[in-house]
């Protein structure tokens, strides 16, 4: 059972791992590179908890081989803030109390970022959609989904 | 389990061909990694295809039909205005596999060689005529893409046989398709029915027409019957009262726990109804 | 009705953000599966493919003989002789002469990686006898059921019962005869709902530690860090004061994170594999088969009314498995069932089950929303059949201050009248509905709950305080509990910090379970800070020379209590903490009691359903959550556990469901399948708090977590009969059985 050498960017970072083929890039970012913000739900693309982007592209870490990140840019939720200063949908889960246990937050938090790239004035549907594959089973969603639609407010008016 | 990561097709089927035990090939992932993950299919070889030159375009054929690679993930598929505006119907059940997440990762290709039967982004495919290139040892070929799944699960493609490209017809004009499902859930849900529809019109009379439907027999099924309502029609409640019986003669479904067999034959009519109507609008230029 | 409009406190009734918050929210705070330890293993497990089946035999010398395998433990590695609860708890954790159930533990093992561990599990080769197994409860109690226990049932089940019925209960008061003659309509009808799963989103995950000399750690993700404790000790036959439990942040729970799974193979794996520590991480599909579901119900409710809507008789008869094991809620759902009514003559009988399916946990109010999808469902279409209001209904026969409750104990203070006001009056009943739309309303109670509770709070040397509490935070604890303190001390609410600490720091804690967290552990850190007051106030008298009862704590100092007691500037804090340790060491506070005085919560929700006639799909157009809190300490948790059960009964409602098939395997072991709500299912849930204070807690609290699961169930059923003219009495109400119905009603 060879492992595979990996080199890859993770935050602006270059990281190297050895993987096993097997494993994924959430195993990876996990066991191989500590970066353990990033949860695992349910293993099959269902939950969203491990959500970061590939390439500027959002995806399910849990389906995607470790050994395939080889030479791409992946951001985790670790990522996220500036240094000490929070992403603006990172302070307005907290201030909207848009998160309970806490678990599936960073990979919401990923995936609205994400959105906020590409749409950065979504409506209410088009948030509930695009999160659609996030599940949160302690809030009901009504306050992540104020909370997107706060910070993306904030961000055009600052923008 | 050995993984290869080959820069031509042609290597590529002669990695499979040669390869002991069981093969998977990768694309997007998104079915191979969760069946690796439940235990239910460990590979012994996994040939990840995303590396070969060209896997990652959509371009216009000289013809004005599409060429997708094989690793075109849902996510660049719906970003592409040229080919929605051509065949929304392929675009849309596509767009419907899975979250955004898995949109970031899922190709037309993975979701056809999983050889479900309820697979969204097929009943569009097939509707569309769509065709499958193959490298296979003894060269190159094309088939259509309904030839492809052979039962759930299963499909027609030879040991050593790979998908190098998916070919879509040139749109034409005054023509449109749909595809709709039905799922419990908004998203997040495997299809209990759906139903995808391309037509072409000459004033207000259908001209031609295909219909598939997927998740209601052990494979998508196209349904020539259903279309031989449409053609000539001008949709009216005759022709869709033909139609849904049709589709719903031509549906085989199973009992499960996602659907009744019942159900899953009524729905089907359903959608292919509602299915139809948009696809009419497209085809005479109203906005959808 | 919000409670910031009340300026009555500095700090209880505001919104400030969660000590939490910032680690939550960037990926630092630590979970279950979030932590590594020197040297260790990962942990994997072999579970039964079968419902019922023999273990003849467990060859487990190829798992063994695997490179980087360090132990496999099988029931042959625990003690014997457990009883009772606790032979239940070991046997579910692994199985002994027989898999009970699909997914039951039968083999574990520790490797070097998770993939050998994965490895040496599919290498192990067990040999079983199948047999004949039943999974429904209608099933299961049928006199020639294939029995999954022999002498399970307990003293409470008379002769000549069903071999599965392993608890009975039948209690009540009044004259049914007579109640039911005095009514104009007597109604019965028979419901059934589905097992369903809490659905946290974190699977279970562990890190054990247990060398040979009995002494072992845990990091694991629980609600209930003693029990944990409790549990492995008594199926280990551990010194439980030798095992310390340290609780990670938890991933919600809901309940099912209340009692033991593969915490004690963990241990086992260690102790066999020399003491090195083992992770155990739970896949999705682990979790669904084999943690803790809850129940499935099978209900007949009769129900007497007058025709001005006065309720007169109600019987309740409830089947429950609850797994392979003792402990449906049955009891529960029978006290819950109608317990918003007064009514003179109830009659409530229920039967525990066994069933060939996991050992269910409490999951959010256990048993109240089977209770109330039945009685609801019926009072509702028994209020259409004789054309009266629902709410007038509801608020006609309520339930108030002084009434004994239907199942026995009096009321104190409670909130339903004023609930059911406040929603009468909300503007969403104004609403016009359109085709094919429908609303319902619905009542539910949970009593809440108590429960050990051990706190220990300290002022630091800055005058900030910290407080140990043994209560997981799983939804803004932590916040609530430091705005009590903050408040009692007449301090900033950022000048406390509230730590759920291990085992070893303070004496026994329940769980956070029953809503207790705000209520129990809040009361308990109120008094502990009440305790370091009075310490700081006798400091003070000692500097000052007057006596201790001449001083009062104000705005966080001590003053003396008038001009009598002397004239000396208040002594804050801040300056008392300064120079504590010269004036007799450290100061704090403790309290440890299982604190009385619980308040029960009621709520009401009032949903508006639109029920597409050609597919069956009910989509929620617009959802209502009233519910009294008693005082909200922190009102966005409490909005946010008004809309997490509501949510949560959405689903329960619609489509969630354990789908056993033919060979009693579970068929939907993955969320693509056991399809819980995504965001794009659900329009924004409505919520209003009541305020009715507790009277038995510092601040008013009662318990907030529980009660919003209930009435989702049968608001939906109601709003779907009102949209279809259907009465759907099977959950979940898929399009599947809704299309089913219409199509029946139509021929």
């Amino acid at each position: 059972m060879s492992k595979i050498h990996v080199t890859t960017v993770v935050n602006g970072d270059e990281v190297e791992f050895l993987a096993d083929p097997r494993e994924t890039l959430l195993d990876c970012l996990r066991d191989h590179l500590g970066l353990t913000g990033s949860k695992e739900g349910c293993g099959t693309g269902d939950c969203g908890a491990c959500s970061v982007t590939v390439d500027g592209v959002l995806i399910s870490s849990c389906l995607m081989l470790g050994v395939e990140a080889q030479g791409k840019r992946i951001e985790t939720i670790e990522g996220m803030a500036n240094g000490e200063e929070l992403h603006p949908l990172q302070r307005k889960f907290v201030e909207h109390a848009a998160l309970q246990c806490g678990f599936c937050t960073p990979g919401i938090l990923v995936a609205a970022k994400a959105l906020l790239e590409k749409n950065p004035d979504p409506t209410e549907t088009e948030v509930r959609y695009w999160l659609a594959g996030n599940l949160c089973r302690c809030t009901g969603y009504d306050k992540i989904i104020r909370a997107v639609m706060d910070a993306a407010s904030e961000m055009r008016g600052a923008a | 389990m050995d993984f290869h990561t080959p820069s031509s097709f042609e290597d590529a089927s002669k990695l499979a061909a040669e390869a002991t035990g069981l093969t998977r090939f990768l694309a997007g992932g998104t079915d191979v990694l969760v069946q690796m993950r439940s235990g239910t299919v460990l590979p012994d070889t996994l040939i990840d295809l995303k590396l070969i030159p060209g896997t990652q375009g959509i371009t216009r054929t000289p013809d004005g039909g599409w060429r997708i690679g094989i690793a075109v993930s849902g996510a660049r598929l719906g970003d592409h205005a040229e080919l929605i505006a051509d065949w929304p119907g392929v675009v849309e059940g596509m767009e419907l596999v899975g979250s955004t997440q898995v949109q970031g990762r899922a190709t037309l290709v993975g979701n056809l060689c999983n050889g479900s039967p309820a697979a969204d982004s097929v009943p569009g495919l097939v509707a569309a005529q769509a065709s499958v290139e193959i490298t296979g040892l003894t060269g190159v070929r094309t088939v259509p893409v309904e030839d492809i799944p052979a039962g759930p699960g299963k499909t027609t493609l030879q040991p050593g046989d790979v998908i190098s490209g998916i070919l879509i017809p040139p749109r034409g004009e005054h023509a449109g398709d749909a595809y709709q499902r039905f799922t419990p859930r908004t998203e997040m849900d495997i299809a209990v029915a759906g139903c995808a529809i391309s037509l072409r019109v000459d004033g207000d009379t259908i001209s031609e027409a295909r219909v598939a439907v997927g998740a209601v027999a052990p494979t998508v099924r196209l349904v020539p019957d259903a279309a031989a309502a449409l053609i000539g029609s001008t949709l009216d409640d005759a022709a869709i009262d033909a139609l849904v019986a049709a589709v719903r003669a031509a549906c085989n479904p199973i009992d499960d726990k996602r659907g009744t067999a019942e159900f899953r034959t009524e729905v089907a009519g359903v959608l292919a109804k509602r299915v139809a109507k948009i696809a009419y609008g497209r085809a005479k230029g109203e906005a959808q | 009705m919000p409670k910031d409009d009340i300026k009555e406190f500095r700090l209880v009734g505001t919104r400030p953000n969660r000590p939490d918050g910032l680690d939550k929210v960037t990926g630092r705070a630590r979970y279950g599966a979030d932590i590594t330890a020197p040297g260790m293993l990962w942990g994997a497990v072999l579970r039964s493919p079968h419902a019922h089946a023999k273990i003849l035999k467990i060859d487990t010398s190829k798992a063994e003989a695997l490179s980087g395998v360090k132990a496999v433990v099988t029931r042959a590695d625990f003690p014997t002789g457990l009883t009772g609860e606790e032979w239940n708890l070991q046997e579910n954790t692994m199985a002994g002469e027989k898999a009970l159930y699909d997914g039951h533990a039968i083999a574990a093992v520790a490797a070097t990686s998770s993939l050998i561990a994965q490895e040496a599990v599919r290498l192990i080769k067990v040999d079983y006898e199948v047999l004949p197994h039943v999974t429904d409860v209608d099933d299961a109690i049928k006199p020639d059921a294939p029995v999954i226990r022999e002498g399970a049932a307990d003293a409470s089940v008379p002769e000549g019962m069903p071999p599965n019925v392993v608890k009975y209960f039948e209690f009540g008061r009044g004259d049914m005869e007579a109640g039911f003659k005095d009514a104009d309509l007597v109604m019965e009808r028979s419901f059934k709902t589905e097992a369903t799963h809490q659905g946290y989103i974190e699977p279970h995950a562990c890190l054990g530690q247990l060398g040979a000399d009995g002494k072992g750690e845990m990091w694991v993700c629980t609600q209930g860090q003693w029990f944990i404790r409790q549990m492995c000790s008594a199926v280990l036959g551990l010194n439980a004061a030798q095992l310390r439990v340290t609780p990670s942040e938890i991933g919600g729970g809901f309940g099912g994170k209340t009692t033991i799974f593969m915490e004690p193979l963990s241990l086992a794996l260690s102790q066999k594999a020399g003491g090195r520590p083992v992770k155990i991480v739970m896949s999705r599909s682990e979790v669904l088969r084999a943690t803790g579901p809850t129940a499935s119900a099978s209900m007949d409710v009769k129900i007497g009314m007058t025709k001005d809507g006065k309720l007169t008789a109600a019987r309740a008869e409830f089947r429950m498995q609850g797994g392979a094991f003792p402990g449906a809620p049955v009891d529960m759902a029978l006290y819950c069932s109608l317990a918003p009514y007064k009514i003179e003559n109830v009659e409530h009988i229920g039967y525990d089950v066994l069933a060939n399916r996991p050992k269910c946990a409490a999951y959010r109010a256990p048993g109240s929303p089977m209770g109330a999808f039945a009685v609801e469902s019926l009072i509702d279409e028994m209020c259409r059949k004789l054309d009266l209001d629902p709410m007038e209904v509801r608020l006609k026969n309520a339930v108030r201050e002084g009434d004994q409750a239907s199942y026995g104990p009096t009321f104190g203070s409670i909130g339903l009248v004023e609930v059911l006001e406040a929603t009468a009056k909300h503007p969403n009943l104004a609403v016009p509905l359109g085709p094919n739309q429908g609303r319902g309303v619905a009542s539910g109670y949970w009593f809440n709950h108590n429960g050990e509770t051990s706190v220990s709070m300290a002022i630091s040397e800055d005058g900030t305080a910290q407080v140990s509490v043994g209560t997981p935070d799983i939804g803004g604890s932590r916040a609530s509990i430091a705005l009590m303190v903050a408040e009692t001390l007449g301090i900033a609410y950022e000048d406390v910090r509230v730590n759920v600490v291990e085992t070893g720091a303070l004496g026994v804690n329940e769980p956070t379970h029953g809503s207790r967290a705000t209520f129990a552990t809040g009361k308990a850190a109120t008094i502990a800070a009440r305790a370091a007051i009075k310490e700081m106030c006798r400091r003070a008298a000692n500097e000052w020379g007057i006596d201790e009862d001449a001083v009062e704590w104000v705005e966080g100092a001590a003053q003396p209590a008038g001009p009598n007691a002397g004239n000396y500037p208040p002594m804050s804090i801040k300056d008392i903490a300064k120079n504590m340790g010269a004036t007799g060491g450290p100061i704090s506070g403790h309290h440890e009691s299982v604190p009385d005085g619980v308040g029960a919560s009621f709520g009401c929700h009032v949903v508006d359903v639109e029920v597409d006639p050609e597919t069956g799909l009910t989509k929620i157009l617009r959802y209502l959550v009233v519910q009294d809190a008693g005082r909200a300490i922190h009102p966005s948790y409490v909005e946010g556990q008004y809309q997490g059960g509501a949510v949560q009964g959405i689903g329960w409602a619609l489509n969630e469901e354990y789908v056993y098939g033919k060979d009693g395997r579970l068929q939907n072991p993955i969320f693509l399948d056991y399809r819980m709500p995504v965001a794009s299912d659900l329009p924004m849930i409505d919520t209003m708090i009541v305020e009715v204070p507790n009277p038995g807690h510092p601040f008013g609290v009662r318990g907030v977590g529980e009660t919003g699961i209930t009435p989702p169930l049968p608001a939906i059923a109601n709003a779907i009969q009102g949209a279809t003219g259907l009465r759907m009495s099977h959950l979940p109400m898929t399009p599947t059985k809704v299309l089913a119905a219409l199509k029946a009603s139509q021929e």
